[in-house]
């Protein structure tokens, strides 16, 4: 769907990315990833076409995209906000016709939208009669009205509540399913776990992490795994013995939880196949790495290489 | 529609359904006009029923002096105790001394002041009196008198503007109005510009909009609908201000006419008095029809659609500079406050260009106002000046030039102004300086 190739941007002295190549898979959600002033604003600004880029080019479907191609996106920036004296049907008709649609088929759906939210007594109150909350849920369906291919969320669901942000994941979820390509810029990392197929993580303007979701865990996965036994832990520790560590064990009234990190060579099978006599097995789940420690893991390893990127800043 | 088109008019209908918009149409002619109406009606105004007790101790009036519906005269040939008058049923006392021939003065006394028309009319009635007995003293004819009396006139020619009298003086005035208006409207909606773009800023909503158009075609579509606002504004005020200027002329007209009638013919109790006041009647009607025909010549001179159309020019091309030069400082800062610095360049040379205005009203030809017509940041207001007193018609490489430079001016900081502006709009939490405006002008798209 959307390619980068080797995106280059320079304010003034400061490298505000660094050769960021990525692929974001059509109809899936994708998820950009990174520290504070690592880039990712700049790369959605080049890809939404607001700056361009000083060095290398971005591809829509293959072709580099042109300036036309702004309608197939729909960007809700991290910084929004509305016109707060002017109402909010009014507005919401304007933005939708700046993106070109026209008059009635923006009305017509901004009205399907509202009715479906339940938010239709909002049509004539200005923006600065709604909450934040209200705000946000009309930012969105402005966002979304023109039916964008590529749609682009910087921290989507910042200034909602639970409920809300449940409301918008939905909506995100259902326009995926609809074939709407997704890229999704969050710090909160629960969400990227439960949204997002693809990711890409990018800190001191370079790429440090791309790929799909499954296969980036399993690749930072420690080979830990989950075992609940009932049985004694002289015997299971036995049981285990060269093929795996012991890394946390807890007891409890009746059954035992141990945390096992295999040894260099060793298979879940062959670790199992001895337990199986000494103890009574309850279950057994991997330890996957959460998204949250990895991206800790990769940003705290590329960290000697950011001092120096501060001082030439 | 383009999406300019979409962005004008959003701007230009937010603004005219504003209330403030409908009060300042309705009150700027109003103001205008009910200001001059109410000048020249409050001078008009009679302070009531005036009786005027004349103290006569030079024997001069006792009985001479002619009544009017508002003004009723008595006379006493001796001094009046300040206590009687107080308490007395006079409004006012003149206390006529004995060698007012020699000193021509008299002096007034007054519970509350009369208005200038009643001060005039005594003193003219008095005037009348005392220039007849000295007639009469010095044995001079009246009627020899009538004919020797001058009131010399200057009637100013232009040599190049063969048989027409020229009114250089009405029409510089007319020219600083409009250079004044100019002036008036780029601050008012030039600022509009500023905080318009502020606001966007602020409402963060810039981010979202510039995903859907260009920053240029912001920054225009925003330019362009103030502009058409202040238009709007402009002719509204010139059909208001013709409509109420209509009603006030009539009403302010019947009032002027009839104190001049009632001036003009007093009582023509003798023959001399006759001759005299037929006299100043006469005189009086002249210089009426003179100064409607001096009105009549400059309207007549004035090429009025050319001047209009000049006068639009100016404002719109005066106003895409200063109001992207406006757009850009909105763009740059974050907060109102910050504005200060960069506002006080973009205000000198308006005010410059006023101050120099107000001498060319004088000295037309002078070098400083020739420059400052040439030089974009001031030409709008000064221009306009010369163009009412006609200086730039006769020299219409001058007005080229002008104009010229003008147009290349706007495209100018206009792109100046679109680069800032794009750099700016999405720049926050930095206090700007001017060596990072700089910068951003070479940024990379």
């Amino acid at each position: 769907m959307l390619t980068c190739e080797h995106i280059v941007k320079r304010y003034g002295d400061h490298l505000a990315l660094n050769g960021v190549s990525m692929e974001v898979p059509e109809g899936k959600v994708f998820g950009l990833l990174g520290p504070n002033g690592a880039g990712k604003t700049t790369l959605i600004r080049i890809i939404t076409r607001i700056t361009g880029p000083d060095e290398g080019r971005v591809l829509l479907n293959g072709r580099p995209m042109t300036a036309d191609d702004v309608a197939l996106l729909g960007y809700l920036p991290e910084e929004r906000g509305l016109y707060k004296k002017m109402k909010v049907g009014e507005q919401a008709l304007y933005l939708a016709r700046l993106k070109g649609m026209g008059r009635k088929e923006a009305a017509q759906r901004l009205k399907e939208w509202f009715e479906r939210w339940e938010i239709t007594g909002w049509w004539n109150k200005k923006v600065e009669e709604l909450s934040k909350g209200m705000a946000q849920k009309v930012q969105f369906i402005t966002t979304v009205l023109h039916g964008p291919k590529l749609l682009i969320l910087d921290e989507p669901f910042s200034g909602f509540d639970p409920i809300n942000a449940e409301l918008i994941r939905g909506e995100i979820l259902r326009l995926r399913d609809e074939g709407t390509t997704v890229m999704l810029s969050t710090h909160n990392m629960g969400s990227v776990e439960e949204l997002c197929d693809h990711i890409a993580l990018i800190d001191k303007s370079k790429v440090m992490l791309h790929g799909s979701v499954r296969e980036i865990r399993k690749r930072y996965s420690t080979d830990t795994y989950k075992v609940e036994y009932k049985g004694s832990r002289v015997a299971f520790a036995d049981a285990l013995g060269f093929h795996g560590e012991l890394t946390a064990h807890r007891e409890d009234a009746d059954f035992s939880t141990a945390l096992v990190k295999l040894k260099h060579g060793a298979t879940l099978n062959t670790a199992l196949r001895p337990l199986l006599s000494a103890v009574e097995l309850h279950g057994v789940s991997e330890e996957v790495p959460r998204m949250h420690d990895i991206f800790i893991r990769v940003v705290s390893e590329n960290e000697p290489a950011s001092v120096k990127a501060d001082m030439t800043e | 529609m383009g999406k300019i088109g979409l962005i004008v008019r959003r701007e230009f209908w937010t603004r005219v359904r504003k209330p403030s918009f409908l009060i300042m149409t309705i009150l700027g002619p109003l103001l205008l006009v009910g200001g001059i109406t109410a000048v020249v009606f409050l001078g008009m105004q009679e302070s009531g029923i005036q009786n005027v007790v004349i103290i006569d101790k030079a024997h001069l009036l006792t009985n001479k002096l002619k009544d009017t519906d508002d003004i009723k005269f008595f006379y006493q040939p001796e001094d009046m105790p300040d206590s009687v008058f107080k308490a007395g049923p006079y409004t006012a006392m003149i206390d006529v001394n004995e060698a007012v021939l020699e000193n021509n003065t008299v002096q007034l006394f007054y519970k509350d002041l009369p208005s200038q028309t009643v001060q005039n009319y005594l003193s003219s009635e008095i005037e009348k009196v005392i220039e007849k007995e000295k007639l009469r003293v010095n044995n001079v004819d009246p009627e020899t008198y009538q004919r020797i009396k001058t009131a010399l006139k200057v009637q100013l020619f232009d040599i190049d503007k063969a048989g027409k009298r020229s009114y250089d003086q009405a029409k510089a005035g007319i020219g600083f109005a409009f250079g004044y208006l100019i002036f008036l409207f780029i601050f008012l909606y030039g600022v509009q510009v500023m905080r318009g773009v502020m606001e966007e800023k602020q409402n963060r909503v810039v981010e979202v909009l510039i995903s859907s158009v260009k920053p240029f075609q912001l920054m225009m579509g925003k330019i362009v609908g103030i502009a058409l606002v202040g238009l709007t504004q402009f002719l509204l005020w010139v059909a208001l201000s013709a409509v109420l200027g209509t009603i006030g002329l009539g009403l302010a007209k019947d009032r002027i006419s009839a104190s001049a009638l009632q001036q003009a013919t007093p009582q023509m109790t003798t023959q001399l008095q006759a001759q005299l006041g037929g006299a100043e009647l006469a005189q009086a009607q002249d210089d009426r029809a003179e100064d409607l025909q001096v009105l009549v010549d400059i309207w007549n001179d004035l090429p009025i659609a050319l001047i209009i159309g000049l006068f639009i020019f100016y404002f719109l091309g005066g106003y895409l500079i200063y109001s992207s030069l406006f757009a850009a400082v909105g763009a740059a800062v974050d907060v109102e406050t910050d504005t200060q610095q960069f506002m006080l360049p973009i205000t000198i040379p308006m005010m410059l260009a006023i101050f120099i205005a107000q001498t060319a009203v004088y000295n037309p030809d002078g070098p400083a106002v020739f420059w400052c017509s040439i030089i974009p940041f001031t030409s709008p207001v000064v221009m306009m000046i010369r163009i009412a007193m006609g200086n730039a018609f006769e020299h219409p490489g001058e007005l080229a030039l002008s104009m010229a430079l003008l147009v290349a001016t706007f495209l100018f900081t206009t792109w100046l102004a679109g680069r800032i502006y794009r750099t700016g709009i999405l720049m926050y939490g930095k206090k700007v300086t001017w060596k990072e405006l700089g910068k951003w002008l070479f940024y990379r798209g």
